[in-house]
């Protein structure tokens, strides 16, 4: 099908495009890599009078170093961040969820930035930020803000950004020397995840030292699974030990019943997932 | 309306277009590259992939303002100005990789693009890479096939040519 | 003289690539949605949000008003034209108007309400938004059972039941076996089971498009249909337009699995607005479009019991179907489940055997004939209940079916459900198929993982299958009250160059019939395959023919084409006679060319060529010849086609999540002479992979307001290469006695063989934690569900 008609405008600049979305109002929509925007257009669930296309906008591409952390621009395509050699050796865990993302050519397009803004929980990336403790950098009228990602996501298809604002960075904290894994579970390889399990693991010894553990789709945002994660610290790097923290992902979770799962299914598999997860990315066989 | 600048299979057009034109509508209704077609209204089933500036992309999912300035090669550009097909072409004719062809297009589109990222794909990287373009027809199997020769055929083309073994001889 | 050639076939068996890639691969295809006409007009249609609903006010004049918009028309507006079904099964059948464009009430989601057209595409869609409806929800029943409870609410409220037909088929009664009743009552063995066919949605790639042309009294319509020689007798009866002034075409058609079977409304409505418009207009769907109002397949409840003997030798079965024929009659809707009746038997030999068949209404789209077709779901259900009926004994379940199977030595073989196998090996195509398989091994390894209790189960399925393929000898439609015939017609055309064109009266959409009827004229004229020109889908070229479904073009259509060629040599014989000076008794026919019999083929002859010159100059002919050897032939068929084989399939079911992965999968099917190898093969993949789909991934869903919850690709899972296992395909050859060429139907045999292999196999997998049935899609919740001991 054909979008609704509506106004286009292309700024070089993230001031510009502060500025034409906070004069457009509520009504206008920033256009990132467009691959969830332009289907819902398509289908007609939204009907914006004005895209704000951030494509023209330079600065927002690519990814570097500042300090201790990695500095990921919004407008950096899934297909850049999978050959990024900074990601590789400091988030390999955006990497590798980064890949389970829909197929080749929607990762060409598609936006690190976009995926957040856009909130789904049923995407990859957010539950992915969260577990890597990333700090979104926002631009609105009132000049820049840090919001991190346990905040950033706030319901279903939402944030915290405000109208006119636009999310311009993604911070992530380096991190050497951690395992991690993306566990995914979908009912066919272009659907969306079920459930999918986001973990970091650093190990020291024979003992898990510290553990990050996001889940996808198991609430209207994406979910730290808390409770495995206290119970990972300092446990020892057994398969045991990772099943009886695993046993509490779907705590405080809120998972919903669809077509594709019911609520008591996702509490399964958060379970299941989250042992399979902590266990690849701690390098431990938990059969 | 803004006006857009496309290559499209090696010719320039300028366009105005109306912001909300889909990349395959323009390609398809303005400039009668029908060889590409629409399946879907959800970016899922691949039958409108092209390359942009090289990649493969669903055209179905790109405005073609986003589109202005690439360079786009659709499934009528790809075989050589002679008529030669491309191997991924010709792969697909040879394997029996099609049938009704309605995703055809796309399917080859998107295999072009996986082979320029991975020359060598194991059978399961190759259904792999092509699980954004749906077939209902084949059964992918001759697919893999196709993609599998074409590979093969593209890497003999690209190698080199081997200086004859000793105790070889023509 | 003789006339059939003794020598090899050249071409019928040779892996031919395809004449039709040439403009598949580059883009250069002819489809529907390519097609624009000068001045030509689009239409868009305002659907139904409402499963039922009264239509109280159907305002179009505010999208008159919209930029672009030429005009706008609601059901009213428009002639009344009910959409036709032509397969009437019962006398008393409830038949309830279908209008193509809803005038009172509509009665599903998706349903046509109004339809606005505008110069472009964009201006029509925009306008649909201010077409003023209002609606008065009346109740909605989706459930096939509810539908048919008292006080249920009525789809139809004027016919006063849910409930379109019940037809039976009796053995005892049509004298084709012994009763069922007795056949039960003293059986050692009872199983019943229940087993629900999952409503599918074809999926064909290509969207529907139609183009309607008016010039003059003339019409031409382009549709992406499978029937265009049956679109354009009934658009001729639907519209009141006389059949001579409406020419329609399918050009490339992308896939259609039965789901292109159909007179759509959307056809009619776009003909309709022509017409009264006087231009050319343009409708194609979108795919949301398409997967809500396009028709449905399978959707059935199928209630079987199998008696038997405790040596597993099957003594009798019922079968009890309720069939969802959604909210009207679509072209074939009722005979759909027909299709399936004389298959449930299978390949088996037993004595007694009773089908009801109840088709009910609900407010959802209609269903209609689905790859298979009854087939499916009958061979299905079966399949199923023998595995259920080998667990029950503890019996191998390949032992049970060769128990019970028609003997190589045994054919032809009259069944218990009245039809007449004239071949087949199921011994051979089993053997075959285990071998392939590694079926012992596999065994073997089962019974370790069973004992480990490993966290990933084995599971082996098997299905032994047959279908009824060929659609079909005229006079069994007729019995069966279907309004139609099932005979098949080509043409021949000699040119004068000696190149040849066939026109056929079948309709393909990826069933690459220029190539293999190439290959077939090839052989039987002996000229080069590239000199033949395969003609099809335009009524104006090819003026008669039924089109394709039901593998039906091979097997039907094969024999027209192979009757013309055998006529075009007989009115060749006599001008190659003149030409050679010699008696027409004296000629043979061999390698493309008339020689006088016993001369030696180094002798050049007058070939086809020679004679096709001849005519065309006319100059020289013998008195009282006609100058053309041009030939036609219509073949109707005296008995359908059995293709069969042995499909066997071993999957890995993760129990902790429930996930199930093909492992291996081996397809042996015996569709008799192959024409071409890679076509087979090509069919049997696709085939496979449809049934697998429908046994693990597909499923369309309503929520009980009559919402379809699957109505993009992003809820309907279609599979991609990711998701599924390489299939290893081979035959085994048992020729068709009564067809020239030895073939059998291939297009959908795979699709029915596969979905029982896959459920066999998960079930097998899971029964030793007490499972016997999942519930299709086997997904990974169902089969989670089914180990926690919960419903599946």
């Amino acid at each position: 099908m054909i979008p609704s008609a509506f106004d286009y405008a292309r700024p070089s600049t993230v001031q510009e495009a502060v500025r034409i979305l906070s004069e457009a109002g509520e009504d206008a929509k920033v256009l990132a890599g467009g691959q969830s925007l332009i289907p819902v257009l398509r289908l007609r669930l939204a009907a914006p009078s004005l895209l704000v296309d951030l494509g023209g906008i330079a600065e927002l591409r690519g990814v570097s170093e500042s300090g201790d952390e990695l500095v990921i621009g919004a407008m950096t395509r899934h297909a850049d961040i999978l050959r990024d050699p900074l990601v590789a050796r400091y988030a390999p865990l955006l990497a590798q969820a980064t890949a389970t993302v829909a197929d080749r050519q929607v990762r060409h397009l598609g936006t690190i930035g976009g995926s957040l803004s856009h909130a789904d929980p049923a995407g990859d990336l957010p539950s992915v930020s969260l577990a890597l403790d990333a700090v979104m950098t926002i631009a609105g009228p009132a000049g820049e803000r840090s919001v991190p990602a346990s905040e950033f996501f706030v319901d279903y298809l939402t944030t915290a950004m405000q109208p006119g604002e636009v999310l311009v960075a993604v911070r992530v904290p380096k991190r050497e020397g951690w395992g991690t894994h993306y566990e995914k579970f979908n009912r066919v390889a272009q659907a969306w995840a079920l459930v999918g399990v986001a973990a970091a693991v650093r190990r020291e010894n024979g003992s898990i030292a510290e553990a990050r553990v996001a889940l996808t789709n198991m609430g209207t945002t994406p979910l730290r699974a808390t409770a495995v994660e206290q119970a990972l610290a300092g446990a020892l790097a057994s398969a045991d030990a990772i099943a009886s923290a695993a046993a509490s992902a779907a705590e405080g979770t809120s998972p919903s019943s669809d077509v594709s799962a019911s609520a008591e299914y996702r509490t399964h598999l958060a379970k299941v997932l989250t042992r399979r997860a902590v266990a690849a990315a701690g390098g431990i066989d938990a059969a | 309306m803004p006006r857009i600048s496309l290559t499209v299979d090696g010719v320039r057009y300028d366009d105005d277009v109306e912001p909300r034109t889909l990349l395959v509508h323009h390609l398809r209704e303005r400039l009668g590259k029908v060889g590409t077609v629409v399946g879907c209204d959800t970016s899922n089933c691949g039958a409108c992939t092209v390359l942009m500036s090289g990649e493969a992309v669903k055209s179905c999912t790109v405005l073609a303002v986003q589109a202005d300035g690439a360079d786009i090669t659709t499934v009528e550009g790809l075989a050589g100005p002679d008529g030669k097909l491309h191997p991924v072409q010709q792969a697909f004719h040879d394997r029996h990789a099609l049938q009704c062809g309605f995703c055809t297009p796309g399917m080859i589109m998107a295999a072009v693009d996986l082979l320029a990222e991975n020359p060598d794909p194991t059978d399961e990287e190759i259904r792999e890479g092509l699980e954004g373009n749906l077939c209902r027809c084949t059964g992918y199997q001759n697919i893999v096939r196709a993609v599998r020769d074409a590979a093969a055929a593209m890497r003999s083309a690209a190698a080199p040519q081997e200086s004859v073994p000793i105790g070889g001889g023509a | 003289m003789t006339v059939t050639d003794e020598r090899p076939a050249a071409e019928v068996g040779a892996a031919r690539r395809r004449k039709e890639d040439a403009r598949l691969i580059t883009g250069r295809t002819m489809w529907t949605e390519n097609v624009a006409l000068p001045g030509m007009l689009h239409l868009a249609i305002l659907r139904s949000p409402m499963a039922h609903a009264r239509l109280v006010r159907v305002d179009t004049a505010p999208a008159l008003r919209e930029p672009g918009v030429v005009a706008a028309f609601s059901g009213r507006d428009l002639p009344a034209m009910g959409l036709p079904c032509a397969w009437p099964v019962t006398e008393d059948m409830v038949h309830p108007d279908h209008p193509a464009l809803a005038v009172d009430e509509v009665r599903h989601v998706g349903e046509p309400v109004a339809v606005v057209v505008a110069r472009d595409r964009a201006s029509a869609v925009d306008a649909l938004a201010a077409v003023d409806v209002e609606y008065e929800p009346l109740p909605v029943v989706t459930d096939m059972e509810q539908a048919l409870a008292d006080g249920a609410p009525l789809v139809h409220r004027d016919k006063g039941t849910n409930k379109s037909y019940t037809w039976v088929f009796d053995s005892a009664a049509a004298g084709t076996g012994g009763s069922t009743e007795e056949a039960f009552a003293n059986a050692p063995v009872v199983l019943r089971r229940r087993y629900v066919q999952q409503r599918l949605i074809p999926s064909f790639m290509e969207p529907r498009s139609v183009v309607a042309d008016p010039t003059g009294d003339q019409y031409t319509v382009w549709s992406a249909t499978q029937i265009p020689h049956i679109l354009r007798f009934l658009l001729s009866v639907v519209t009141g337009t006389p059949e001579h002034k409406v020419r329609v075409v399918a050009p490339d058609v992308g896939g259609g699995f039965g789901g292109k079977l159909q007179v759509t409304p959307e056809e009619v409505i776009a003909f309709a607005v022509a017409q009264k418009l006087g231009k050319p207009v343009k409708y194609t769907e979108t795919r949301s479009d398409s997967l809500l109002s396009a028709h449905h397949g399978r959707d059935q409840i199928q209630d079987i019991e199998l008696a038997a003997d405790r040596d597993g030798k099957v003594l009798g079965l019922r079968v009890k179907l309720l069939a969802n024929m959604g909210a009207y009659l679509g072209l074939v809707t009722p005979g759909v489940p027909l299709l399936g009746a004389f298959m449930y038997n299978a390949i088996y030999k037993f004595p007694a055997y009773r089908f009801e068949c109840t088709g009910v209404f609900t407010n959802t789209t209609i269903t209609d004939a689905y790859r298979g077709a009854g087939r499916p779901e009958a061979t299905y259900a079966i399949e199923r209940i023998m595995d259920e009926l080998a667990a029950e004994l503890g019996l191998d379940p390949v032992e049970v079916r060769r128990r019970n199977w028609i003997g190589h030595d045994e054919f032809p073989f009259t069944t218990v459900a009245g039809l007449t196998y004239d071949s087949g090996n199921y011994e051979a195509a089993t053997e075959k198929a285990l071998s392939l398989f590694g079926y012992d091994a596999l065994r073997e390894e089962q019974k370790r993982r069973r004992e480990s209790r490993d966290r990933v189960q084995l599971g082996i399925g098997v299905s032994t299958y047959t279908e009824m393929c060929g659609l079909a000898p005229s006079r069994v439609l007729g019995s069966l009250r279907y309004g139609a015939g099932g005979w098949e017609t080509a043409s021949v055309r000699m040119l004068p160059t000696g190149k040849v064109e066939v026109v056929t009266g079948t309709s393909p959409h990826g069933q690459s019939h220029e190539t293999a009827w190439s290959q077939i004229v090839a052989d039987q004229l002996g000229v080069a395959f590239e000199d033949v020109e395969v003609l099809h889908g335009d009524t104006r070229t090819s003026h008669k023919g039924l089109d394709t479904y039901g593998s039906r073009s091979l097997a039907v259509g094969g024999i027209a084409l192979v009757n013309a060629c055998q006529k075009v040599i007989e009115k060749a014989k006599p001008v190659a006679a003149h030409l050679l000076e010699c008696d027409v008794n004296d000629l043979e026919f061999r390698g493309g060319a008339f020689r006088v019999r016993g001369t030696p083929t180094e002798e050049p002859g007058k070939t086809l060529a020679d004679c096709a010159l001849a005519v065309f100059a006319a100059h020289d002919l013998p008195d009282g010849v006609e100058p053309s050897l041009d030939a036609d032939a219509t073949f109707d068929p005296e008995n359908f086609s059995f293709p069969h084989g042995t499909h066997l399939c071993a999957v890995e079911v993760d129990t902790e999540t429930g996930r199930v992965s093909i492992r291996s999968y081996v397809a042996v099917d015996d569709v008799g002479r192959v024409v071409n190898p890679l076509i087979v093969e090509g069919q049997v993949h696709g085939g496979v992979v449809q049934g697998i789909a429908q046994a693990l991934f597909e499923e369309a869903v309503y929520d009980a307001d009559g919402n379809l919850l699957t109505g993009t690709f992003v809820d309907y899972t279609l599979p991609s290469a990711a998701d599924l296992p390489d299939v290893v395909s081979d035959r085994t050859e048992t020729p068709a006695p009564g067809h020239p060429l030895g073939t059998k139907g291939v297009g959908e045999a795979g699709t029915i063989a596969s979905t029982p292999a896959v459920v066999n196999a998960v079930v097998d997998a899971l029964r030793p934690y007490g499972v016997n049935d999942i519930r299709m899609p086997c997904t990974p919740e169902r089969v989670w569900r089914a180990l926690q001991g919960g419903a599946s």
